[in-house]
């Protein structure tokens, strides 16, 4: 009976030795690469040179992706990111189709500017909303074919091989985050498939996390306008920028009591 | 009679030979000069091979990549837009599922329906190229 318990009982440490040997010849290969690269090449020219690289090996689940967006640094009026992400994905590249009323109630849409107003004290917050990247997102329960799905590193994305355009997920979504393709497309950039009969929404600018780059177009071109509303980073890294400002400001989800644990925060709201 | 017949022989070899010759200038058409297919012996897999098994290989090139995100080209859609596309006299590229070009006419001629390049860009753009068509805007569409 006791041999029996007897290896539970023996205290453990959180990683066996030859885990922390490979953890600590990581943290020491990553140290080395960057200094090199530091050591080579300007720091703008580092990101360049990253992004190079496709990865080859599968993703993991050590990063979750997710954005912290700055209510009070969002300018009225201002589209940057909807623009840069339109850009981004090739959106804006779309030659509308039949009436323009109905061009502009059914194209597709990545981030849309919401305005919400507190009808006591008249206070207006702006606030870009895109798909929110749930931990436990209701498109992916409702879906019927496996084609919304989450990666590994948190984001949730369309297989649009699977998708047969039933639009039950534009339905589950809380956010209104997922829109329909509803005609044919022209001019697509190889890093963004995209047709005729799928639904699509954000996907934190999947390519370039899968070629090494640090930054989503909407946070970069948020920065370029001086605004800084949008953070892009990973939330599982304790030292990452964006979990660092989490810490600092304030901050929180939209629908928190549907408790879907989104990748997507806003402070200010 | 036996030098008739040598010369027969002779000249039979040399069809075939300017047949063999203009088939492979016929498939030579379709491979980019200076591209990864043109320094190749067959493409990444024996072209037998590949004729047989392409759609199995890019099936399971498309899940890693989706659902995995690697982006490890072997088996690339875009891998075969690059090296296989053909250039007008403009220098700019035909959209490869064109009936004429190296998907399209493969397709058209098994009769076989090609649902790729709705949503995949049918010229060779890459990720720098895809920053040269966001600048383009529209005057340069490409995909269809």
């Amino acid at each position: 009976m006791h041999r029996l318990h007897a290896p539970h009982n023996q205290p453990s440490g959180d990683e066996s030795p030859a885990e922390a040997v490979a953890t600590t010849r990581r943290a020491l290969i990553g140290t080395a690469a960057g200094l090199g690269a530091a050591a080579l090449v300007a720091p703008g020219v580092v990101l360049h040179t990253l992004s190079a690289q496709a990865e080859t090996a599968p993703i993991t689940n050590k990063s979750r992706w997710g954005l912290l967006i700055e209510t009070d640094k969002c300018a009225e009026g201002c589209r940057a990111c909807i623009e840069a992400c339109d850009h981004e994905h090739g959106l804006d590249r779309q030659v509308p189709e039949g009436s323009p009323s109905k061009w502009e109630q059914q194209k597709a849409v990545w981030i849309r500017k919401v305005k919400l107003q507190d009808n006591q004290t008249g206070r207006i917050t702006q606030l870009p909303l895109m798909c929110q990247h749930c931990e436990h997102p209701p498109c992916v329960d409702v879906c019927p074919t496996g084609a919304s799905f989450k990666r590994a590193d948190g984001i949730v994305m369309v297989d649009r091989h699977l998708c047969i355009g039933c639009r039950y997920c534009m339905m589950a979504c809380p956010y209104k985050a997922r829109s329909f393709i509803h005609h044919n497309t022209t001019g697509q950039l190889t890093a963004v498939p995209r047709g005729k009969g799928c639904v699509e929404s954000c996907n934190l600018c999947v390519h370039r996390r899968d070629y090494g780059q640090d930054s989503t177009a909407c946070a970069d071109a948020c920065a370029a306008t001086g605004h800084h509303a949008i953070l892009f980073g990973d939330l599982k890294d304790p030292e990452s920028p964006i979990r660092r400002r989490m810490r600092e400001i304030q901050n929180r989800q939209i629908r928190e009591d549907l408790g879907l644990n989104t990748g997507v925060r806003y402070a200010g709201i | 009679m036996a030098k008739a017949t040598v010369m027969a022989i002779l000249a039979a070899g040399l069809v075939m030979g300017a047949f063999a010759y203009a088939k492979a200038a016929e498939i030579k058409r379709y491979v980019v000069d200076g591209s990864q297919a043109a320094g190749l012996p067959s493409c990444v897999e024996p072209t037998e091979r590949m004729r047989r098994m392409h759609m199995e290989f890019i099936k399971h090139q498309r899940i890693a990549t989706v659902h995995q995100g690697i982006r490890d080209t072997k088996y690339s859609l875009a891998g075969c837009v690059d090296c296989h596309v053909s250039y007008d006299a403009q220098h700019s590229p035909r959209p490869i599922n064109q009936p004429d070009q190296f998907c399209g006419a493969c397709h058209r001629y098994a009769s076989v329906k090609l649902d790729c390049f709705d949503c995949h860009a049918a010229v060779p753009k890459g990720l720098d190229g895809d920053q040269a068509s966001r600048a383009d805007g529209l005057t340069q569409g490409g995909g269809r």
